[in-house]
């Protein structure tokens, strides 16, 4: 075992996903001496951008900006290293049978398309929004808060839960209500309380499915529509839409912006071990042997991946190592990175309609997206899936050679573990093959044009961003494992039951998409616990 | 009839009669009314076919909360029992069985079970413990200045942390967690998950892996923490009515049968009393309506005295029933192959496997019947041989998954339902179908029919998260007070729930005896 010189770091970053870098960005900036070490040859996680075909760029995890903290763009000064942020322009659901449903930016625009389909429910619309901003101003505070621990007597938890208390008071008796009601039903439920129309209600209830384990019909599966309005409310243009260059460009401005504040980052650098001494985290030790020595130690690792593989079980209290074994992290969602020749055609979209430079999804009744879940509980993928589909090329043509387009398809379900065995080249094939005959049925041209076809399921994602089971919010998102649940309930303020080691990914509230909150919390705390907080 | 009553209970369910007992006993003059020829509601004891008789709505009776088994003292008004604690009997596919109870029996195949049953059990008692309170008395209301709503909220907020740090921990994980992630968590054997996810989601319009599931089974304990399991009145369950209704008489009430209301008179915003569907008008300052929500607003009293968004909230509860119930009249003893003869008097759960439950839940979401339903069985008969003719038997089985509005229409249905049922019993009971001499099959629009119910849902308001506490059956009427000044609610739409408690119609009359209390 070698050990680099004498020098110890104020912090060690192991991982460099987005939340890792904002964690380290954040510490950088209060003059600790911080080095990330990333297991890749690049940072990102699985915000990244990779060339996997000659000439093409791909955004081959995670695909679009919506919920990224203006704070934290605005603290890390993105955009002056080389964030931009491109807003969508629509997008579209496609019917099975030849019909649509536009989206459009412009409101007025977005009801006279959904008139097209029920008056009824372009009037709904109407209150639809207005609650649903309501619900996201209610819920935005929360996200860069520490959430309390309700069975703490400590003055902080027990002034944090105060605060939680006037925040909800402040709504009023009938808004509290419907805020708890909001939080508690199925996606299906709500959206049927407003509207008639199916394509209407399927088109917004596909945001309530992504990423979990959980279908439309399911209690618990409202809230997460938040995550689709959540940008729209800071009335900064663009908090939703397209990185320049991919989603690697988010992560780059963020190393950008570490490197500029003096910290250090090394990719190739698995580690292997976290050393703990004493019950302190005292550093790391890398795959080949290698010691980094560090007074903090934080881990950007899903929480199973931390303490069951990086973490020796000595040193961990039993009742904490049955809590994160049985934390709830199961994969459901796949994705295909597909290079085209062409721009395919969509003969549903009106031509000339913008909707086509947005998100294309197939789809055209909640009983579609249920069964499509019904699919995953039955351990197999949807026959019927639920796909999320981007052109970025038509407004970034930097992610194609001229003429040519990279097409970013999220699919949703597609489980980890099959029912019938493991997964193998054939099996991931025929995922392939159903994601593209799913969508050849709306575009006549689109299988000719394929050049290149990158399939993921859980296990590629897991395999290569090291997100456990392939879950893209390292942790479900259930009632079970938010707040002040989540990751264990009793450690959801960014500590460990591991003196000086911290987790800061998105297992740790407020939870998974590219936000970057839990990695600027996880600092805020580290901060405090260094005397260093305001 | 012209005397003057101080309140009229519309509907003589359980609910009502607890409730017009209760107020009878504090001084009320008490009048219910009851559209059907007996009393009871859902609990009543019907002939289904020739010599055989069968609970027709609920089928069991749970144990009571014990402050309101101590006040109706249902012993002293003739309430007998056939069996005072129901053994739960879990069957497997292949006709095996596990009693739930017998820890040899558990041990046998799976002997970490015995001990996460066991932990599980003792959990879930002091969880039911300190969720109790909750489930009884007026439900606070929040973010009003009242400081009698703050100070309840401050009392339940203590009593739970009352709990300690892991069980509350505990608690707060769980508490809106499905039943599935659960029992995955804390149990090997499928029969035995199966059994407890049953639990879960009978009378729910939820599978074992919809959020909210654990809910519904620490509901289920914690409206009488400690108390034993269910019982069985001689009888059936119509008996446990007429006791509740000698109750009401002996503390002053008066009932009337076959006297359906047919809506609530409204003087300038104030509830004057009832109108008869004959004509009768009867005057009383306050109407407590036993009737589901939905039926009391908007029927009985009408949509011109609400307002418009309390319109829309109460048309927009969830109340739409899942479950069926199938009586069998079975000539001799049903061929349960693997049960031991006494298990016979038990209530044996046919969900093989947590996962099982969850497809028959799949159908109900395309408004389809359970290919494969799940199946919670008894078999009255053998504890109350007066059931049945001597030498037969009566099963009476509640059936899930079966939608209240189902693809196509309940006429072409039934028959294929029953056939379904028959088949999945007889992998249980083989033989038993050539025994079946008589079968009626109720689903919920049957349910709504005989009893009343729109949706024929057992709680008559689902039981789910978003329509619990204070925000059932809708906010604005879930402290049993209506809009409508003298308006109660007491059926199993209000708090807490349904499932034979009697607790909404206890807390509605705290509500009416706490109104008349002030200024």
């Amino acid at each position: 075992m070698s050990t680099t010189g004498a020098k110890v770091h104020d912090v060690v970053i192991v991982g460099g996903g987005h939340n890792g870098l904002v964690t380290a960005c954040y510490l950088a900036r209060a003059g600790l001496t911080v080095l990330v070490l990333e297991r890749q040859q690049y940072v990102g996680g699985a915000a990244v951008s990779r060339s996997l075909y000659p000439g093409f760029t791909y955004s081959n995890c995670s695909y679009v900006c919506s919920l990224l903290r203006t704070e934290i763009i605005r603290d890390l000064d993105l955009p002056a290293h080389g964030l931009q942020i491109i807003p969508y322009e629509g997008g579209c659901t496609m019917m099975r049978d030849g019909g649509h449903l536009a989206v459009y930016d412009n409101h007025d625009a977005m009801r006279r398309e959904i008139a097209r389909h029920s008056h009824h429910d372009a009037e709904a619309y109407e209150r639809y929004v207005r609650d649903m901003l309501r619900h996201c101003r209610f819920i935005k505070p929360l996200l860069l808060r520490e959430p309390p621990d309700p069975t703490s007597w400590r003055l902080r938890d027990l002034g944090e839960l105060a605060f939680l208390a006037r925040h909800l008071y402040g709504l009023g008796e009938a808004r509290i209500y419907d805020t708890l009601r909001f939080f508690t039903m199925s996606c299906a439920d709500m959206l049927e309380e407003y509207f008639e129309s199916e394509i209407v209600k399927a088109h917004l209830s596909g945001s309530s499915i992504i990423g979990t384990a959980l279908g439309p019909r399911s209690p618990g599966s409202a809230y997460v529509l938040l995550h689709h309005y959540m940008g729209s409310i800071d009335g900064a243009v663009g908090a939703w839409g397209f990185a320049r260059g991919g989603m690697g460009a988010i992560t780059r401005a963020m190393a950008a912006s570490l490197q500029a504040s003096g910290g250090a980052i090394r990719t190739g650098a698995p580690v292997q071990q976290i050393l703990v001494r004493g019950g302190r985290a005292t550093g790391v030790v890398l795959a080949d042997g290698e010691e980094v020595r560090a007074r903090t130690v934080v881990s950007n690792l899903d929480v199973k991946r931390t303490f069951l593989e990086t973490v020796a079980a000595g040193h961990l209290p039993p009742q904490f190592l049955e809590q994160v074994r049985r934390f709830k992290i199961r994969g459901s969602s796949g994705k295909l990175n597909i290079a085209l020749d062409a721009l395919p055609r969509f003969p549903a979209i009106p031509a000339g309609s913008p909707a086509i430079r947005g998100d294309l999804h197939i789809t055209d009744t909640l009983d579609m997206l249920e069964r499509a879940y019904d699919d995953w509980k039955a351990g197999r993928w949807s026959r019927e899936p639920y796909v999320d589909m981007l052109i970025p090329t038509q407004i970034d043509p930097t992610m194609a050679p001229d003429g040519k387009h990279y097409m970013s398809v999220f699919v949703q379900y597609c489980p980890y573990q099959l029912a019938d065995g493991e997964w193998n080249e054939q099996k991931r094939q025929a995922f392939g093959a159903t994601v593209i005959d799913a969508i050849s049925r709306h575009s006549p041209d689109f299988k000719d044009l394929i050049l290149h076809a990158e399939i993921r399921t859980p296990r590629e994602i897991e395999s290569e961003v090291g997100l456990t089971e392939g879950n893209i919010f390292q942790g479900e998102l259930t009632f079970d494992q938010l707040l002040f649940n989540r990751p264990i309930p009793g450690f959801a303020q960014y500590r460990t039951p591991i003196d000086s080691m911290y987790l800061c990914g998105s297992s740790t509230h407020p939870g998974g998409g590219v936000m970057g909150a839990p990695g600027a919390n996880a600092a805020r705390r580290i901060l405090r616990d260094l005397g260093r907080g305001q | 009839m012209s005397s003057r009553y101080d309140c009229v209970v519309v509907g003589a369910g359980h609910n009502g009669l607890v409730c017009a007992t209760l107020l009878a006993r504090a001084g009320r003059r008490v009048l219910v009314l009851e559209a059907a020829p007996q009393v009871g509601g859902a609990a009543v004891t019907r002939e289904f076919a020739p010599g055989f008789r069968v609970s027709a709505g609920a089928h069991l009776l749970p144990a009571m909360s014990a402050p309101l088994g101590r006040e109706l003292a249902l012993h002293r008004h003739g309430l007998e029992l056939a069996a005072a604690s129901v053994p739960t009997v879990a069957l497997a596919q292949d006709g095996q069985c596990l009693p739930l109870d017998d820890d040899a029996a558990l041990a046998a195949r799976s002997p970490a079970d015995v001990a996460a049953l066991a932990a599980w059990r003792a959990l879930q008692r002091r969880f039911a413990q300190a969720l109790h309170p909750l489930l009884t008395g007026i439900p606070p209301r929040l973010g009003t200045q009242d400081r009698a709503d703050r100070a309840r909220l401050l009392t339940l907020g203590w009593k739970l942390r009352r709990l300690g740090r892991d069980d509350l921990r505990e608690l707060l994980r769980v508490g809106g967690m499905c039943v599935h992630d659960l029992l995955e968590e804390r149990f090997e054997l499928p029969l035995l998950k199966g059994a407890l996810a049953l639990d879960a989601v009978l009378g729910t319009n939820l599978g074992p892996r919809s959020p909210g599931t654990v809910a519904s089974l620490l509901y289920r304990a914690a409206v009488a923490p400690g108390a034993g399991g269910a019982m069985l009145p001689a009888g059936g369950l119509g008996s446990f009515a007429q006791a509740l209704a000698r109750a009401a008489r002996a503390a002053g009430a008066q009932l009337r049968t076959a006297a359906p209301v047919a809506r609530v008179q409204v003087r300038e915003d104030r509830v004057t009393g009832v109108v008869l569907e004959g004509g009768e008008e009867i005057e009383a300052p306050t109407v407590i309506s036993n009737a589901d929500p939905r039926t009391t607003f908007l029927r009985l009293l009408g949509a011109e005295h609400l307002d418009a968004g309390f319109v829309r909230r109460v048309s927009q509860i969830r109340s739409r029933g899942m479950t069926a119930k199938l009586h069998l009249a079975v000539d001799g003893v049903p061929p349960f192959s693997e049960l031991p003869p006494q298990a016979l008097r038990g209530r044996l759960l046919f969900a093989p496997d947590s996962d099982y439950i969850e497809r028959a839940y799949n159908h109900s979401k395309y408004r389809e019947c359970s290919e494969q339903p799940v199946l919670e069985i008894t078999v009255p008969s053998a504890s109350d041989p007066t059931l049945a003719p001597a030498g037969k038997s009566v099963l009476s089985i509640v059936v899930q998954y079966a939608p209240h509005e189902v693809q196509g229409g309940w006429q072409g249905q039934r028959q294929a339902f029953t056939q379904r049922i028959l088949a999945t019993l007889e992998r249980c009971a083989p033989g038993l179908s050539p025994r079946v001499q008589a079968a009626q099959l109720l689903v919920p629009q049957d349910l709504e029919r005989e009893f009343g119910n729109q949706g024929g849902h057992w709680h008559h308001a689902e039981l789910a998260l978003d329509q619990f506490m204070m925000m059932r059956p809708v906010p604005g009427a879930a402290q049993y007070r209506a809009p409508v000044d003298g308006l109660y609610l007491c059926g199993a739409g209000s708090h807490p729930g349904g499932g034979l408690t009697g607790l909404p119609g206890r807390g509605c009359a705290l509500a009416v005896l706490r109104r008349s209390a002030e200024p």
